[in-house]
């Protein structure tokens, strides 16, 4: 993968969209292990439904981890120098994850040029999942 | 409400050796297809010691260690109470298959909103690789659902 220029990047370039196929109980499933994360809420329907809700939904985690994707897929992983997610909605099954990225300033950090990305998922619907920034460091 | 004595209080560091394996594994659960990610070759090709945990991995150490369910369950909330709010995180150095990354944390507040129906639980971490030297730091914020 070639890594963008910074001279080359402009405010307001978006980057190429990354969207999901719709999350399905196996993908829970494998993100639980994978992660560590195995609170039952995300993959175990009864555990679910007694804590009130209809069905189990997906990790925060795996939408931010979708969101990485799309940085890295834009730039190599060792230009990341900041990452950060709110959590805005929960991602049902069924949903199909678009992730979005833009640059929305070119600074200098610590004696790097840098940009700033403004992140966001959203389902099918455009209902938000996920904002978030990042910030990474071109040559 | 959860007791705000808790503000300050430390976790006990969770040590998270970096596993080709395991990188594989979470390669596969998120649907990353980069071969830098699964593929030894690729990864040295694209300047990395080995396969490199994706930019989210080191979340796992304090869930494969049990770290952050035993904390929940010091400050008496339920699993089935919570929900990711946020979360951050600032990369130091670059961390690869073979490293081994010891996360430590520490409660750094704790609030609520919403007269009480919502608290917040902010925790700010360190993670260091088998050098000492300071890989990524992390600041989560959980939300409890009353």
């Amino acid at each position: 993968m070639s890594t963008p220029r910074f001279d080359a990047v402009a405010v307001g370039d978006a980057l190429p969209e990354l969207t999901l196929p719709p999350v399905d109980r196996t993908t829970l499933a494998l993100f639980a292990g994978a992660s560590g994360d195995h609170n039952p809420i995300h993959i175990d329907l009864d555990f679910a439904r007694r804590a009130g809700m209809p069905d189990v939904f997906a990790h925060g985690m795996l939408g931010m981890a979708w969101l990485g994707r799309l940085l890295t897929g834009w730039a190599p992983q060792s230009q990341l120098r900041r990452f950060q997610a709110r959590f805005q909605g929960i991602t049902q099954l069924g949903n199909a994850i678009r992730c979005r990225g833009r640059v929305v300033e070119k600074l200098e950090v610590n004696g790097e040029r840098c940009v700033r990305i403004e992140l966001q998922s959203a389902n099918q619907f455009g209902q938000t999942k996920i904002v978030g920034e990042a910030l990474v460091a071109l040559p | 409400m959860i007791d705000r004595k808790w503000i300050g209080h430390e976790v006990g560091a969770s040590v998270l050796p970096i596993e080709r394996g395991r990188l594989k594994f979470f390669a596969r659960a998120i649907g990353e297809t980069d071969p830098v990610y699964t593929d030894v070759s690729a990864a040295r090709e694209a300047g990395y010691a080995d396969l490199p945990a994706p930019p989210t991995f080191l979340f796992a150490a304090e869930l494969d260690s049990g770290a952050l369910f035993a904390l929940l369950d010091r400050l008496g909330v339920p699993l089935g109470k919570v929900l990711h709010g946020e979360q951050r995180f600032e990369y130091l150095a670059p961390v690869v298959a073979g490293d081994t990354v010891t996360v430590s944390s520490r409660v750094a507040d704790l609030y609520d909103k919403k007269n009480g129906a919502l608290e917040f639980i902010e925790i700010e971490s360190q993670a260091v690789n088998q050098h000492g030297t300071p890989v990524a730091r992390l600041r989560s914020v959980t939300v409890v659902r009353h």
